[in-house]
């Protein structure tokens, strides 16, 4: 591994060994960071497993309250009245999401819901709810501005992890050397040429 | 007036439930981008710094238009 500059964004040439990318971006998707824990990128698992998991965990915490139960703000319903579009970005987290899916399951079955953890809301009147079902107008209720704010941190956590994947699947993205500096650095030293983005970081699977 | 755009900024506001949003994506975002920790680190800090920039002119320019109107 060589290390080129260390005051600019650009990048350090060196290899990222991926081992099998699929897997690695499998296991991505199931929990944040764990492809790369695989791969060996321990920095990289770490950073990626407590800035996505920090961020949904939070987002769960805003959409929670003692009336309405913890996590409301992820589940996934398809149906008149409600098209829960926001479920395909929180997907992108992985398992910690998957609850839900279980959840919609059973209650679209006919079954209650357990518990009240990730199921979705009963979108009749307050009154009309049947047993272990709470309203969504109740949820709104309670949780006020706070269900958008736990709706929105996340799906930004889901959108994340498909960063995450793709960095898993295929190594890290080498930005682009700046144009005008390379265009210097060739007029100075017309023989010795700034290294291309694909020679800066070799992927190795 | 400058003292009620700071008030608006630095006061209790849900544009603090920003910040953690912010530090996050430019964290994950540097990650796809670099492979070592310092690089990360300071990709992360440009990017963070260019988001609550481009925030900040955002607002400013939204806040100037309620002042005018």
């Amino acid at each position: 591994m060589t290390t080129q500059k260390s005051d600019s964004l650009e990048p350090t040439t060196e290899t990222v060994h991926l081992k099998d990318p699929a897997l690695a971006a499998l296991l991505a998707w199931l929990i944040p960071g764990l492809g790369h824990f695989y791969q060996g990128r321990w920095a990289k698992a770490v950073l990626l497993f407590v800035c996505i998991m920090g961020t949904f965990v939070y987002g769960l915490y805003l959409g929670s309250d003692p009336a309405v139960g913890w996590g409301r703000v992820v589940y996934w319903t398809w149906q008149p009245g409600e098209k829960r579009l926001y479920y395909f970005c929180q997907i992108g987290v992985g398992l910690p999401a998957v609850p839900a899916i279980i959840q919609a399951i059973r209650v679209h079955g006919g079954e209650g819901p357990m518990g009240t953890f990730m199921a979705p809301p009963f979108l009749g009147a307050e009154k009309n709810a049947p047993p272990g079902r709470i309203a969504l107008d109740q949820i709104h209720r309670r949780l006020g501005r706070y269900f958008e704010l736990g709706t929105i941190y996340t799906a930004v956590a889901g959108l994340l992890n498909i960063l995450a994947i793709f960095d898993a699947w295929a190594g890290p993205v080498i930005p682009a050397p700046h144009p005008k500096k390379e265009d210097k650095d060739d007029e100075k030293h017309p023989d010795d040429k700034a290294p291309s983005p694909a020679d800066a970081s070799t992927v190795k699977s | 007036m400058f003292s009620h755009l700071l008030l608006a900024v630095l006061g209790p506001s849900d544009l603090w439930y920003a910040v953690p949003l912010i530090v996050a994506v430019s964290l994950v975002y540097a990650a796809t981008r670099h492979e070592q920790t310092q690089e990360i680190l300071r990709h992360a800090a440009r990017t963070a710094t260019w988001i609550a920039g481009f925030m900040a002119v955002v607002f400013v320019a939204l806040w100037l238009v309620t002042w005018f109107v």
